[in-house]
């Protein structure tokens, strides 16, 4: 009994140094370098998936009608905002005529004096022609003198001239006034097609050149959307598709569409395809043009073959493999990799079986001596 | 043969441990001071690692893209793809920015990664949860160290991406967690400016009578639209073909493409070297400061032992013990209160020290190896003062 002082002291020592020991071991071999690396695993299954393209694109009109005057001019009313439907024919506005009316009155008032121009030369040459045709019966009587009878004649060809001369004068200036009237008709800016005015670019009283547009109008049935599509992720793209849009401003809905057409022409410097694409039902209210819009296209289910989750692809030494666990050891097998599909699952054509236990996450990367210890989620991973 | 040392610390090994364990904590932070140093050179070592690139092309005379800004046109890997050698170019861009998640905002390193499936050269080579990025627009794979979740909707300039898959240690050289979004939206996130901004830049451009002549309605237009483009990445990302020198392929694009590049070597020569070159020296001269203060107190500690057993060393003398033995006694108990002090402080290091810092702290058994044998010589060259005055103890004194 008189020890036991001693051995307790000693055996608190060695509660003390024992955990103290057993901790420095634990903490030396299972953190730092020679810790094994927490791998999580899954095993490889046959699976069918269904591709998936995913681009980009804005709410554009197929067609835009750009309204102006063909020459120069300045507004001077104009009837319609943005936002108004518009039907075929109606007027949308004016611009000023500035002189044009004047001169088209002034075209008129030359038209009637030309046609009062060409009665006096009808009523010339008819009282000419019954002047020949006295003066030829005298003749024909020998009671006047072939002198006078030709002079007549000559005198009803020249009446025949000035009448003439008149009646082109006349469907001359009938031109001119129905030039001057077309002008006229033109400064009025009629709507092409029935639609909707989206852009006002003048008020009256603005100047605007030839060419410039006053209004546009487009079709709201027109609507489409120009996707871009990333070259490299856009094989499978056709037209037919049937797609999924999502419209930046309503992000919760999703819009059927299909793909209407794949332009011929892609993009060199986005290297980019581009592909129109139209709803199925024109959403209403109408998406703004320029609206941004996320297109999915799905593409056809393919039959069931091994897939694994692209997380698991690694490269090793420019190889495309996967960390198989064989005998609770690794070993980079090396894998043909068919399509893959938007949720990240990736065909396997051959390397792998079903079955097979593949790594899909781990710590750190590896190597075929890693020490590995399989987990259910990586640690410090937020669930 | 009883070892005096060892009765010595059973008398009052309270005591002894508690000042071990004191000793222990300073030693700890030492430990993780080191971690930190090590840590900083291992951020700089796995951003090159996860681009996994052999070769770095950047803007001409530049230290790009991760010390320098550099800017090179994006489709400049064509050019380099052909070059002989080259396996594989991808283009990749970089900003440090703050990424927000509704209230909260991270500062994050945006990496804009070429489209083309995983092994991509700038794509994450590992994930620990999720999947890589399978989609060309709005998605991003993020670092753990974010904070951010599967499933998280994060907002990068003015677009919102969803976190589709998580790594582990993707972090830029100053050690903020990496964010992989395609390298499209990154391109705009790094040009984008904020709404504010465009809406003054078109306003600029409306009152500048050169670009708003109104005999060209169109010019306006145009003008704007050629502002909004970047068609700009930060660098090329290159893999070489195997058997081909990194060297040969880098001097070969250098003369022939008139653009700098960089070797892995060279990269971790500009990261470590120039880049952290200022924050690791700081680093280092703390350690250097801790070390002696470690070694001061660890002095300190011995001596005050040691004076306090003045009487039982006199008796020892007295009995007529030899000094070597006394010696030995001091020194066996100096260097036993260090292997406690390192136990202790690896432990502390470890478990407690390395997971609360914000920036990473890698503990190599190396540097653990080092660090216990400099807190033993250290031990050791602290117990001379104590043996010293141990040894001029007179045996008087046992008496007196």
């Amino acid at each position: 009994m008189i020890k036991l002082p001693i051995q307790s002291r000693t055996l608190t020592l060695l509660a003390v140094i024992i955990p103290l020991l057993v901790l420095f071991i634990y903490v030396g071999l299972r953190s730092g370098p020679l810790a094994p690396i927490a791998v999580k695993t899954g095993i490889l299954e046959s699976r069918s998936i269904t591709p998936g393209l995913f681009g980009i694109g804005t709410v554009e009109a197929r067609y835009t009608y750009k309204i102006g005057p063909t020459f120069a001019g300045r507004v001077k009313h104009l009837d319609v905002d943005v936002g108004d439907q518009v039907k075929v024919g109606q007027l949308l506005g004016e611009m000023d005529p500035v002189d044009l009316e004047q001169k088209v009155r002034s075209q008129k008032a030359a038209f009637k004096r030309a046609k009062a121009a060409l009665g006096e030369a009808q009523a010339r040459q008819n009282f000419v022609k019954n002047q020949k045709h006295r003066y030829e019966q005298l003749f024909a009587s020998r009671l006047t003198s072939e002198e006078i009878v030709t002079t007549k004649r000559q005198e009803l060809q020249i009446a025949e001239a000035v009448l003439s001369v008149s009646q082109e004068e006349l469907a001359r200036i009938a031109a001119d006034r129905d030039g001057m009237i077309a002008q006229l008709n033109n400064l009025r800016l009629i709507a092409p097609v029935d639609g909707v005015v989206v852009i006002r670019n003048a008020e009256p009283g603005n100047t605007i050149v030839a060419g410039q547009s006053v209004v546009e109008i487009i079709d709201p049935k027109s609507l489409w959307i120009n996707a871009h599509f990333d070259q490299i992720s856009a094989l499978g793209l056709t037209s037919g598709l049937p797609v999924h849009i999502v419209l930046r401003s309503r992000s919760g809905q999703i819009l059927d569409g299909r793909v209407l057409r794949v332009e011929l022409k892609a993009d060199a410097v986005t290297e980019e395809m581009l592909a129109k694409v139209v709803f199925d039902i024109t959403p209403q209210p109408l998406p703004p043009i320029g609206e941004l819009a996320e297109v999915t296209v799905n593409l056809q289910a393919l039959p069931a073959t091994p897939v694994i989750p692209n997380a698991a692809i690694r490269h090793q030494d420019g190889k495309v493999g996967v960390w198989q666990i064989i005998d609770d050891e690794l070993r980079f097998t090396t894998v043909n990799l068919g399509v893959s599909d938007l949720n990240g699952l990736v065909q396997v054509l051959d390397g792998l079986d079903v079955g097979d236990q593949v790594v899909i996450y781990s710590e750190k990367a590896l190597t075929v001596h890693s020490p590995i210890h399989i987990v259910e989620n990586i640690p410090g991973v937020p669930q | 043969m009883i070892s005096l040392a060892g009765r010595d610390i059973m008398h009052a090994w309270g005591k002894f441990v508690f000042t071990g364990v004191g000793l222990g904590l300073l030693i700890g932070v030492t430990l993780s001071m080191a971690g930190i140093y090590r840590g900083m050179i291992d951020d700089a070592k796995v951003l090159l690692d996860n681009s996994s690139a052999d070769l770095w092309v950047v803007q001409k005379d530049t230290l790009g893209p991760y010390a320098e800004s550099s800017s090179i046109y994006q489709d400049t890997w064509r050019s380099i793809r052909v070059m002989p050698g080259v396996a594989r170019v991808s283009n990749v861009t970089y900003l440090t920015m703050q990424v927000r998640k509704g209230e909260r905002d991270v500062r994050a390193m945006i990496t804009g990664i070429t489209a083309g499936g995983a092994g991509t050269p700038g794509w994450p080579p590992y994930l620990v949860a999720g999947r890589q990025i399978t989609r060309g627009h709005y998605e991003a794979v993020v670092d753990i160290a974010s904070g951010f979740r599967l499933g998280d909707r994060l907002q990068i300039r003015r677009n919102h991406y969803t976190v589709v898959g998580l790594t582990r240690r993707m972090v830029s050289s100053g050690g903020e967690p990496m964010v992989f979004i395609p390298l499209k939206d990154a391109q705009e996130a790094q040009f984008l400016k904020d709404n504010d901004a465009i809406l003054q830049q078109r306003r600029r451009s409306a009152a500048n009578p050169t670009f708003n002549k109104p005999a060209s309605p169109g010019l306006l237009d145009a003008f704007i639209a050629s502002q909004n483009s970047n068609v700009n990445v930060n660098a090329l990302l290159v893999k070489i073909k195997i058997g081909h020198s990194a060297d040969d392929v880098a001097a070969s694009i250098r003369r022939w493409k008139r653009l700098t590049v960089y070797t892995r070597s060279e990269m971790e020569e500009i990261l470590v070297g120039k880049l952290i070159a200022t924050s690791s020296k700081q680093i280092g001269m703390f350690l250097v400061i801790l070390s002696i203060v470690s070694a001061a107190i660890v002095a300190f500690i011995i001596y005050t032992l040691t004076l306090g057993k003045i009487r039982e060393i006199a008796v020892l003398k007295l009995i007529g013990t030899r000094n070597r033995t006394i010696a030995a006694m001091i020194l066996q108990q100096a260097i036993a209160l260090g292997v406690i002090g390192f136990v202790v402080g690896k432990i502390t290091a470890t478990l407690f020290m390395a997971p609360i810092f914000p920036k990473h702290v890698l503990l190599e058994p190396l540097d653990s190896i080092f660090g216990f044998a400099a807190v033993v010589l250290i031990c050791v060259l602290s117990s001379i003062i104590a043996i010293r005055a141990a040894l001029k103890i007179d045996p008087a004194e046992a008496i007196g």
